[in-house]
């Protein structure tokens, strides 16, 4: 919403200044996105007179001017060609910095003949793009005026974002109301002069919905005849050009003229080309209106069309239509003030994707009261500006009543709103606003006025008070502490992702935060791509669907990242993933890629690519960050298809609670998706893991043996390949309790499938040494059992 | 040869040898079973009482002077050729130690816990709530009823409509977790809600994804002057200045009833803003007294208990704090961006130790 202060004081008696009025504005809810004060900006700029516009002497199409300035007669070199004699110009004078370039004028030499100021042109002032020629000011101005006065530029202009809720700001009148009430001065009352009618409207008006009105409740029509429309007047022009509306003629300019003063929009038809009665309607289904933006609409039923015998003639409260639109060749005119439903007009503005200054205000709630208002208020602008003679209302419909009262506690200003304002205060704010209050045992009771459709209880009687009030009135009020000293808030959760996050950047990963959604594509290469979880709506091809796992787009980054030309560098993310559109489908996920060396070239040499086991110790480090008994968890062969097959893992409670996976990326997926491998990774689901269970603080007991551990080596020969955990829980299961830990350190293929294992043990004696004889008794149970458990016997 | 020319010319040896094997014959010419006080020792069983006691002693003497002499040449042997060793041992301590890659915390995530560590001190839980919404939590609830303007200007993700005509969406705001706490727990509520959040709109300043945080506070007392209270101390201890000057606008929004925008003051140098300085005003927040029909669609009397609301972007305030330019690059995972912006792992955010 824009409007120049000038306008304000129309309807506002104040003697505040612009600064003040802008304030004012911010703190009672009505945003000042921007101030544009020309007077400010053009302040060096003063008139000048052309006395002399002779030709140069050495340039044909340059002028040699005498102005006459602020500073005395000064000579000027002007290649405009409607520079001449007898003109006002503006004139910048040395020093003066031009606001299109930024450049401050200095006098200068053009060919051989000094240029002593300058006449500047709109595009140099920033007021409009023209260039084709230097300003020629309209009027007797004396030399030395302002520039910004002579041009009527010096009004500033105020836009403000009004909220939806606030209709009634839509209009200079509501604005100034709010001020008034702010304490900024008065409002003045509402010049309304009624025009008698003189006769009656040839054109009838009907609300035909079938019984139920309420897309348009009420429609004033007016007949008025003999006007000659043609360019409205300057003092009009100036105000609509100066908010960024375009003058086209009288009768339509007096329609945004009230639209913007009172936020009531209106519509003039050419009476001669109406066929008729003007009849306010639901659309019939593929109807079609040439609007007047030029466009051809096709409507349906639910939308609201004004029409006559010809068909739709406008869409209800939202643009006209070109066949019965006014032009400079109307003489009788039909003005409509009706009234439309918001939630229609929006949905059909919507549908139709028409943006208009109708549309914009009847879609947050016209003033319904207000309907017959606004036909008077235009009536008295086309008579006076126009000519004409009215006819009498013509009314169908009635106003919707929109009464309702609301009881506001003394006390309640000071219990939600933290803020003691005397109730007398709070009675006359909101009388000011237009409410209409009466005391009932203490309390006031307030009638909400017709524009104010927002209010809806007592909570809002608050905001009203508290924000004219100010909101800077309201004191801080410290609230209490629960504990005096803090307790702990994290959920176990919530826990597992700072540890995981924090753990995994210890370890060398660069934490990313990557989009929640891929392309289909890429959902499907990791399990995902299912119905529901497809945007309706995707921003970008890329962009469709919800992420089965947190690995693509990490992939995708890793793959940015190496054509950047990175190489070796490890990347994490902890986020959500989605299995489906359920609560409990989303799972928080902690994932770490890492490519290239894992221990890079270097002077020392020892430079290896990453592998399976640098991710599971990544994975195993996360965990155990997480809080997870990783003692207890198994690590089995085989991950989802987008791991290597044979070079991937799964660890896991049991079969059925998985808590993650790691391994090399599938080789195919790496060349789809454009990465250069090998890349491994992990994903840990942090939901899966059990919660452990809450323990006190009080750790066990520490029990240490003083008697020395010791170690035997063994190795094993299998004919064919054994899995290394099955080796060592047969060994570590002989004695749990004196075998303190078993290790395998060498992994030997000897051809023919045929596979050496070392395993180391570790011996803790309890309470005595152990004797040679008890060693080797415990030495050949530990071969027997793997020989049991594996088939694989001692090396020879 | 007397016992001094003997002990001159053993110790003369002492001192002549330059090896532990030259030292060693030293000694066995010396002490050995056939060295020259040994030999001497022998010749004192022909001795009278007297002499021997006189020889004998001398002879002792003599001995512990010479191992001593021995020791101490051993010693000083080792020394030489340890520091021998360690001259022919020199490295190039200019060059590399083993590379290891430095990890980093994303911005955000250190900011989440800032944000945390800040509320939790105040006795605010987090709360968490789905991504993947419905209409009830993300609108009706918040008294956006499917009509009103607010909920055309949310650019919602929406999903496909299902069989049944409902269509589930991506939240665009962390509001529905107001909902579901208050449809959970019973009041006193206090809780932040951190978390990602959907819009659909992409330019210089916005994202699809962004973050955001909601606070929630329900019981039967707290008013506006708290809010403004929690809102002040929060940005004093996030921003980590003395004061800041902060604006309070009244406003709008249908969840909140009255509705409050808050600005802060801060300075912009060279591109660069500094909070708590200046005169230029940010806006960072939307805030108010949580709506009468919010807490009932959160299963709670409106005529019993109260409370506000607030939400802020987690992405923004993050910007502002660090002097972070550019939004989109929160999430393009630039390995450049993240290891400038992002944090050391050891750099965990407590009140005790500092939040940045």
């Amino acid at each position: 919403m824009k409007f120049t202060l000038s306008w304000l004081k129309d309807y506002l008696d104040t003697e505040a200044s612009l600064d003040d009025i802008v304030q004012g504005l911010i703190g009672i809810g009505l945003e000042v996105e921007d101030v544009s004060n020309r007077a400010k900006a053009l302040a060096a700029f003063t008139i000048g007179h052309v006395l002399e516009a002779g030709k140069h002497p050495n340039a044909d199409k340059l002028h040699l001017c005498k102005v006459e300035t602020r500073d005395g007669l000064k000579q000027v070199v002007c290649g405009a060609p409607n520079a001449r004699a007898g003109i006002r110009a503006v004139i910048a004078l040395p020093g003066v910095t031009i606001p299109a370039t930024g450049a401050v004028f200095a006098p200068a030499t053009i060919r051989g003949q000094e240029s002593q100021a300058m006449l500047c042109s709109e595009r140099e002032l920033m007021i409009s793009d023209e260039h084709n020629g230097i300003i020629e000011v309209e009027g007797d101005w004396p030399v030395g005026t302002p520039a910004a006065t002579a041009l009527g530029l010096d009004d500033p202009m105020i836009y403000i974002k009004v909220t939806p809720n606030r209709p009634d700001a839509l209009g200079l009148y509501g604005i100034a109301r709010d001020l008034a009430a702010k304490g900024l001065g008065k409002l003045k009352p509402l010049a309304l002069t009624r025009v008698p009618g003189s006769f009656d409207s040839p054109i009838k008006v009907a609300l035909e919905f079938g019984g139920d009105s309420k897309p348009c409740p009420l429609f004033v029509g007016r007949y008025i005849r003999g006007v000659k429309n043609g360019p409205s007047p300057a003092w009009l022009q100036r105000r609509l050009k100066a908010i960024g509306l375009r003058p086209i003629s009288a009768l339509v300019d007096i329609t945004n003229y009230v639209t913007f003063a009172f936020a009531r929009p209106l519509h003039v038809f050419d009476a001669d080309k109406v066929k008729g009665a003007i009849r306010a309607r639901s659309a019939r289904d593929g109807e079609t209106i040439e609007a007047l933006d030029n466009k051809t609409y096709t409507l349906s039923p639910g939308m609201t069309v004004i029409a006559d015998d010809n068909g739709p003639e406008a869409i209800g409260g939202i643009i006209g239509g070109v066949p019965s639109s006014c032009t400079e060749a109307t003489t009788n005119v039909f003005l409509e003030s009706a009234w439309f439903d918001p939630l229609i007009t929006a949905a059909t503005g919507r549908r139709l994707g028409i943006q208009s200054d109708a549309r914009y205000r009847f879609e947050r709630g016209v003033d319904p009261a207000f309907t017959e208002n606004g036909a008077e208020i235009a009536t008295r602008m086309i008579i006076d500006l126009c000519g004409g003679e009215a006819s009498k209302l013509v009314i169908a419909g009635a106003v919707p009543d929109t009464a309702r009262s609301y009881t506001l506690r003394d006390t309640r200003v000071k219990t939600l709103g933290g803020v003691d304002v005397a109730l007398s205060e709070q009675k006359r704010i909101l009388e000011a606003l237009g409410f209409a209050v009466t005391e009932q045992a203490g309390n006031l009771v307030c009638a909400v006025p017709s524009w104010r459709p927002d209010v809806k209880g007592e909570a809002d009687l608050v905001e009203e008070v508290c924000r004219i009030v100010g909101l800077e009135n309201v004191p801080f009020a410290a609230m209490d502490r629960p504990h005096d000293v803090a307790r702990p808030v994290l959920t176990p959760l919530q826990r597992r992702m700072l540890a995981t996050r924090r753990v995994l950047a210890g370890r060398g990963f660069n934490e990313a935060v990557t989009w929640a959604f891929l392309s289909e594509a890429d959902a499907r290469r990791f399990g995902g791509g299912q119905p529901e979880l497809k945007l309706a709506n995707p921003i970008s091809s890329e962009l469709t669907d919800m992420r089965p796992s947190l690995l693509p787009n990490l992939i995708a980054a890793t793959a940015r990242n190496q054509a950047r030309g990175f190489a070796d560098f490890a990347l994490s993310e902890v986020g959500h993933a989605y299995a489906g559109d359920r609560p409990h489908d989303e799972t928080l996920r902690a994932c770490g890629l890492r490519q290239g060396r894992a221990v890079p070239r270097q002077w020392q040499g020892g430079a290896r690519p990453v592998d399976a086991f640098d991710a599971k110790a990544d994975m195993l480090a996360a965990l155990e960050a997480a809080g997870a008994n990783v003692a207890t968890l198994q690590v089995v062969a085989g991950a989802p298809s987008w791991f290597h097959p044979g070079r991937s893992g799964t660890i896991q409670m049991g079969p059925q609670n998985k808590l993650g996976f790691f391994g090399e990326i599938h080789p195919k997926i790496l060349a789809d998706m454009d990465v250069k491998g090998p890349v491994v990774g992990f994903e840990l689901i942090l939901n899966a893991i059990p919660a452990t269970k809450a323990k006190s603080a009080t750790r066990a007991a520490l029990v240490i043996s003083d008697l020395l551990s010791l170690s035997r080596d063994f190795a094993f020969v299998s004919d064919k390949p054994v899995e290394a955990a099955a080796l060592v829980k047969a060994a570590k299961g002989v004695d749990k309790l004196l075998i303190a830990d078993a290790q395998v350190f060498d992994v030997f293929q000897l051809g023919d499938g045929r596979q050496s294992l070392a395993l180391e043990v570790t011996l803790q004696p309890k309470d005595k040494t152990l004797t040679d004889q008890e060693i080797e008794v415990i030495s050949s149970k530990i071969v027997q059992a793997v020989a049991k458990a594996t088939g694989a016997t001692l090396r020879a | 040869m007397s016992l001094a020319q003997l002990e001159q010319s053993i110790l003369a040896e002492v001192a002549k040898a330059s090896d532990e094997a030259a030292l060693e014959a030293v000694r066995v010419a010396a002490l050995g079973k056939k060295g020259s006080i040994s030999e001497r020792m022998k010749t004192l069983g022909a001795m009278s009482p007297e002499e021997r006691k006189e020889q004998g002693a001398a002879l002792n003497l003599l001995k512990d002077r010479v191992a001593e002499a021995l020791a101490a040449r051993k010693g000083l042997l080792a020394e030489e050729a340890l520091n021998a060793r360690l001259a022919a041992e020199r490295i190039d301590v200019t060059l590399p130690a083993r590379a290891e890659l430095k990890g980093t915390v994303h911005p955000v995530s250190q900011v989440w816990e800032e944000v945390v560590q800040i509320f939790g001190d105040l006795g605010f839980a987090v709360a968490e709530g789905p991504h993947i919404e419905d209409d009830f939590h993300n609108f009706d609830a918040l008294n956006i009823p499917p009509e009103h303007p607010a909920r055309q200007e949310h650019d919602t993700f929406f999903f496909n409509e299902k069989q049944d005509g409902s269509r589930m969406l991506l939240r665009t705001h962390t509001s529905p977790v107001q909902i579901r706490t208050m449809l959970a727990e019973k009041p006193p509520i206090r809780i932040i809600a951190p978390g990602r959040t959907f819009r659909c709109d992409s330019d210089m300043t916005h994202t699809p994804m962004f973050n955001q945080v909601e606070g929630l506070v329900i019981d039967e007392k707290t008013h506006l002057g708290n809010l403004k209270w929690v809102l002040h101390e929060f940005c004093k201890a996030f921003f980590e200045v003395d004061d800041v000057k902060m604006r309070f606008r009244a406003s709008h929004f249908p969840f909140t009833e009255p509705s409050m925008e808050v600005d802060i003051n801060c300075s912009w140098e060279g591109g660069q803003v500094k909070i708590g300085q200046g005169d230029s005003w940010l806006e960072i927040l939307g805030s108010g007294m949580v709506h009468p029909n919010v807490i009932r669609a959160g299963g709670h009397d409106p005529d019993k208990v109260q409370g506000f609301a607030f939400g802020m972007g987690l992405d923004r305030i993050c910007m502002l704090k660090y002097g972070i330019p550019d939004l989109r690059a929160f999430f393009e995972a630039d390995l450049r961006w993240l290891r400038h912006y992002g944090f050391r792992a050891v750099n965990v955010p407590t009140l005790a130790g500092g939040l940045s």
